[in-house]
């Protein structure tokens, strides 16, 4: 990048991107690395295979060039819309090549052999993730457009789902063997991390409410949950086990509603207890954001404290405490993995039973949606709180 | 109309307001004056209860203000704010519908009363409706938040500072518009402030308070001719008294028979801006005309040197 003061010159020459520098460094390396590994069975160390030997030779070579060509547009100053399509084709050829080393790797008539993406593949997926994810920002898509794109991403990769081209893929064999526990375990990850979530909401905002309405309890408040906070996740877990199982035991009605020392209960107790912290805090912060001439014109014109509250305070408040909400549900999409340990149910069952018997497709079908759920509900509550703060005026 | 009997208020035994009476006639304009810290605010909330004061009472039309719940008795009394106070997420039309909406007008009526004013304050229905508060400049801000506090038609209105956040031109366009739509409306106003200036520009009485108590509660002119103790004389300061007594009159009052050489002046003009007219122009006597243009006599810049001596 030279320091040229004549635009014009300095226009018809090619400047690296900022950017497209790591891009490149990590896609070089990527390519160089094992794209996919071949293994004799699910559990068994596999062989490592470059690009060269995963794919027949003309898939290759065309891989190859695509990579090179979109390299090329990332390492040099180009438009973001380029930008954006030749990630988004890198990635579509990407997966659907690591989908065809599965039926070019596989052995005929072999059931037990399996074929997992190699770090090289991995490597070049984040490196293209990351130009599109770039090329996205430099655009400032609209919120609404933002969710459009994450639906349109959604469909495609259930499309490539339905295709078949992944199939033959370890991580999809590990899925056929599961389906049924799979859709049942995504539904309790879903109902953990989203009831939590609500449960949170309904106490946390008017927890908050009342914190910001009367001081004295405010740091009592919220230094406990700041504490409640920094207990790790697996010791908060194991120690719900106890009181809930007394309550189980001593409370009538409890054990019928599902109560008891393991399982759902105690996860969604200890999911709650890590979400109100975000809730609590961000619905005081948000309170105190309302800027305090608006707050005495509404008590001076005559609104009681509940229409003050309903009327001027929440409605301002709301994006901060929405903030709050979108970090809750992604950290509770993450953190309710755990809840399998004490047997809770979720993704994490396969997450803990893969690295039981050391098979790392299974731990992935248990990270993988995890992440993608975690992604997506973050993509959509960011879009939710920017339409609700480019309608409201921004505060100076 | 408004009647505050000795109201006593204290924080932490630091006494704020500290036993101030004052009366307010129907239609005045009353001008609390004072420096930072010298309770007048804290006297103009205990008007409308945002702060309940310690002893003594307020009357509203002969009404004990306690007689009601406080947000039923802020129903009813206009309040404006320094930095007007807007609510940041409503449209202006909202804002202005606030108190219509709380004491339950239908819909149409609540309409046709923020048209009304957003015309009255010369800010286009059609266009302004529905813009946030945000994307008005600072004087068209002011308006709405005064026009707000005219939504219900109170009879009393409660002013903070209204105009201390605009500049100095905004301001003074401001005052007079305030003033026209008083006159128009009748409303009782209580307008705290710290400028001088404003309270005689716009006070039929002015209240000089220090360190919580009343010092001086009377006409402009008397303030200026007569303050009644040093700290009153101080806040007047020494450099304008003459010309503040003379702005407190127009011309039309004081107009004698006679001609005078040059451009007239007409006879609205306050005796301070003839006075002005006479100097910067080097003349002994100013021509005067009516609204119509029809001359009415003269104005010598010997009876503005009378007129602008401390009376005896």
């Amino acid at each position: 990048m030279t320091a040229s003061t004549d635009g014009a010159a300095s226009a018809s020459r090619l400047h690296f991107d900022k950017l497209g520098v790591p891009i490149a460094v990590i896609a070089g390396i990527g390519a160089v690395m094992p794209f996919s590994v071949l293994r004799a069975n699910r559990i068994v160390p596999g062989e490592a295979l470059l690009l060269g030997n995963a794919l027949p030779l003309w898939e290759a070579a065309a891989l190859a060039l695509l990579l090179a060509a979109a390299t090329a547009v990332a390492l040099f100053r180009t438009p973001a819309p380029w930008r954006l399509g030749a990630s988004l084709v890198t990635l579509l050829g990407l997966l659907v090549a690591i989908g065809h080393t599965g039926g070019y790797l596989t052995p005929e008539g072999d059931t037990l052999a399996r074929v997992s993406p190699g770090g090289g593949f991995w490597l070049l997926l984040s490196a293209f993730a990351l130009l599109a994810a770039d090329a996205l920002t430099r655009l400032r898509p609209r919120p609404l457009l933002r969710i459009v794109i994450l639906a349109g991403v959604a469909a495609a990769i259930a499309l490539l789902l339905l295709s078949g081209v992944w199939s033959e893929l370890s991580i999809l064999k590990e899925y056929a063997n599961r389906a049924d526990a799979f859709w049942r375990e995504g539904r309790t990850h879903i109902i953990l991390a989203f009831g939590s979530l609500a449960a949170a909401a309904l106490a946390g905002i008017p927890l908050g409410i009342v914190c910001h309405r009367v001081p004295r309890l405010r740091a009592g408040v919220l230094n406990t949950l700041n504490i409640v906070q920094t207990i790790p996740s697996i010791a908060l877990f194991g120690l719900l086990i106890a009181p809930l199982a007394w309550v189980a035991a001593n409370v009538p009605l409890a054990a019928a509603l599902g109560v008891s020392g393991i399982g759902m209960a105690p996860a969604l107790v200890a999911l709650f207890a890590y979400s109100l912290l975000p809730v609590v805090a961000n619905t005081v912060v948000g309170l105190e954001g309302v800027p305090p001439a608006a707050d005495d014109a509404a008590r001076g014109m005559g609104m009681t404290d509940w229409q003050r509250l309903i009327q001027v305070e929440l409605p301002l408040a709301f994006p901060v405490i929405l903030t709050g909400i979108r970090i809750v549900l992604v950290q509770n999409i993450g953190l309710a993995t755990i809840a399998a340990l004490i047997g809770g149910g979720g993704f994490g069952v396969f997450v803990f039973q893969g690295i039981g018997q050391t098979a790392m497709d299974l731990v992935l079908l248990g990270a993988v949606p995890t992440v993608v759920l975690a992604f997506a509900a973050a993509v959509v509550l960011d879009a939710i709180v920017e339409m609700l703060s480019t309608r409201e005026p921004r505060r100076a | 109309m408004l009647e505050i009997d000795a109201l006593r208020k204290s924080y932490l035994g630091l006494t704020v307001v500290d036993d101030v009476g004052l009366t307010v006639a129907e239609g005045e304009i009353a001008v609390v004056v004072g420096t930072s810290g010298s309770g007048k605010t804290t006297l103009l909330r205990m008007i409308n209860r945002l702060i309940e004061p310690d002893s003594g009472r307020v009357l509203i039309e002969g009404q004990d203000t306690r007689e009601l719940p406080a947000h039923e008795l802020r129903r009813r009394i206009g309040y404006v704010i320094q930095g007007h106070g807007l609510f940041p997420h409503r449209s202006v039309g909202q804002n202005i519908a606030t108190v219509p909406q709380l004491v339950g007008w239908d819909r149409a009526r609540v309409a046709k009363r923020v048209d009304e004013l957003l015309e009255l304050f010369q800010l286009d229905p059609a266009e302004f409706r529905d813009r946030l508060p945000n994307e008005l400049s600072g004087g068209q801000q002011q308006r709405v938040g005064v026009a707000r506090a005219l939504a219900a038609e109170p009879r009393l209105l409660l002013m903070d500072e209204p105009f201390g956040a605009l500049d100095p031109i905004i301001r003074a366009k401001a005052q007079d518009d305030l003033l026209a739509i008083q006159r128009r409306f009748g409303t009782t106003i209580v307008l705290v402030t710290h400028d001088m200036e404003e309270a005689i520009h716009l006070g039929n009485r002015i209240a000089v308070m220090d360190k919580g108590q009343l010092l001086q509660y009377a006409p402009p002119a008397e303030i200026i001719c007569s303050p009644a103790t040093p700290f009153v004389g101080d806040l007047l300061g020494t450099g304008e008294r003459a010309f503040r007594l003379l702005s407190l009159r127009r011309v039309a009052e004081v107009v004698e028979p006679g001609e005078a050489e040059g451009p007239s002046i007409p006879s609205t003009l306050t005796l301070r801006e003839a006075l002005d007219e006479a100097l910067w122009s080097g003349r002994q006597a100013l021509p005067v005309t009516d609204a119509d243009g029809k001359p009415m006599g003269r104005l010598t810049l010997a009876a503005l040197a009378r007129l602008g001596a401390r009376p005896q």
